[in-house]
């Protein structure tokens, strides 16, 4: 391995890398956001829906969860062009992400919201709020002290699942990582940079988790 | 006077088995009463049905002029809409049995919730009446504490803090000392005794005979579903006239 060379080759790369770099936080960070904000729903409407809409959600969630991160992606890419549906590549990257987010938010929100106690629901039905108000204020904070642990795992998942759309042609890290290697042939050493960069951000993420959860902690 | 609760005809199931058959009970306003009677008799689902914790079939609960949860629309009965119901439910006021406490929040903030949210009061003006409430109960020095941080004796007084704090027309308290450790009970009993000292109209289900006895004006014994007998605590512990309620009294401890 010439250290060297590869250093040099890294500074001349710096710009695709980074810009890499940049598509892969934007793709996890959107994908996590929009698929925790939809898992929200799905688990609210899993835990307290009506039957046939508990059977639909049901039935989104195992679809989602049983189908591979990289199918769900071609999916998006190919079949909804089919369809008229014309997303860029990103954009169908991004749905993909999201989706596959989302089954698995609305599945540690729902365990997380049957796990809390009726006493809680009745206790602030009691002092007269209403069903929004009950679960904004009294059942969605324990729910989410309860979930984040969980949550963070899942948001390093997506991460690393955003290499997956470099198949589809998005430039994030990976992808990026696999042009400069092209390149300069010097796979060994940028692949091993790529990962080393991966575990830096999914460990920057799993503190902040760390962080936060100390944060929250109630005592 | 017009009495401040009037329930007529309360019929409830669950299910196929019908656990209240037919209750009728009228309070005035200042009136305490007690429920007992052995488990299963269907107090606390009385006491649940008049704050909505629980539908009922038939029968009518009249809470100062209103009624409760249905209304009458051309002859079809009607549940109320959500709001509606969460509006009545904060003219009642509730103490569990498990507290309930909300245990991400401090102990005024648990009073506060409902003064801001339903009450739509400011946060000082909240702040105020939660400070008030905590004092009463002997919390005020733990205000800032979590649930996880009181005793269990705390923790009920506190929760009987947030349920008065919201002004309501009757406190419903059910078996609020079933949980506690015999030595912490008779701190929340004195919390109680005191309301009904100042007139708060109480209806409580619990297995505390001697304090029935001694804070009840009426006391109320269900049996399968129906009141079996009510009175006077005088009559109906010093001179209970079924063979039912000798029986329930022979067995309770005092």
């Amino acid at each position: 391995m010439n250290f060297s060379l590869f250093l040099t080759e890294l500074w001349n790369a710096r710009l695709s890398l980074l810009s890499g770099l940049g598509d892969t936080i934007l793709i996890s960070a959107a994908s996590v956001v929009m698929g925790s904000v939809l898992g929200v729903f799905i688990g609210l409407a899993m835990t307290y829906g009506q039957k046939w809409l508990r059977f639909i959600v049901r039935l989104y969630i195992d679809f989602l969860r049983g189908t591979p991160v990289f199918v769900l992606i071609l999916a998006c890419f190919y079949i909804l062009s089919v369809v008229g549906l014309d997303l860029t590549a990103f954009q169908a990257g991004v749905l993909a992400l999201t989706l596959f987010c989302s089954s698995h938010v609305g599945e540690i929100v729902r365990g997380a919201l049957i796990a809390i106690p009726a006493g809680q629901t009745e206790a602030a039905k009691s002092v007269g709020l209403t069903f929004g108000q009950t679960f904004v204020y009294v059942l969605l904070p324990q729910a989410l002290r309860q979930i984040l642990p969980t949550w963070v795992n899942t948001a390093t998942e997506i991460v690393k699942a955003s290499t997956l759309l470099s198949i589809i042609g998005v430039v994030e890290l990976l992808l990026a990582t696999q042009q400069v290697i092209s390149r300069t042939y010097l796979s060994l050493e940028f692949y091993l940079f790529a990962g080393f960069v991966y575990f830096l951000l999914n460990f920057v993420i799993e503190q902040a988790g760390r962080a936060v959860e100390r944060r929250i902690s109630i005592p | 006077m017009s009495p401040i609760l009037t329930i007529s005809g309360l019929h409830k199931s669950f299910g196929k088995v019908e656990v209240l058959k037919g209750i009728d009970l009228t309070m005035q306003q200042g009136d305490v009463v007690s429920l007992i009677g052995s488990s299963g008799s269907g107090k606390t689902t009385l006491l649940r049905c008049v704050n909505l914790l629980e539908d009922f079939e038939q029968g009518s609960i009249e809470l100062a002029g209103q009624s409760i949860g249905y209304k009458q629309d051309g002859g079809q009965r009607r549940r109320l809409s959500e709001r509606e119901i969460a509006r009545q439910r904060a003219m009642t006021g509730m103490a569990f049995q498990q507290f309930n406490l909300f245990p991400h929040m401090t102990a005024i903030r648990n009073v506060m919730l409902g003064l801001i949210k339903t009450k739509k009061m400011a946060k000082d003006e909240a702040r105020a009446i939660a400070e008030k409430w905590l004092d009463r109960v002997g919390m005020g020095q733990r205000r800032d504490h979590y649930p996880g941080q009181l005793s269990g004796g705390q923790q009920q007084r506190v929760a009987i803090a947030r349920a008065i704090a919201m002004n309501p027309q009757i406190m419903l308290f059910d078996e609020v000392t079933s949980a506690l450790d015999p030595e912490l009970v008779s701190e929340v009993l004195a919390v109680v005794r005191d309301l009904a000292t100042e007139g708060m109209t109480m209806l409580l289900v619990t297995h505390e005979m001697r304090f029935a006895r001694d804070v009840s004006t009426k006391v109320v014994f269900m049996h399968q579903g129906r009141i079996h007998e009510e009175g006077s605590p005088d009559e109906i512990f010093g001179a209970p006239k079924t063979e039912r309620l000798q029986g329930f009294l022979a067995n309770s401890e005092f």
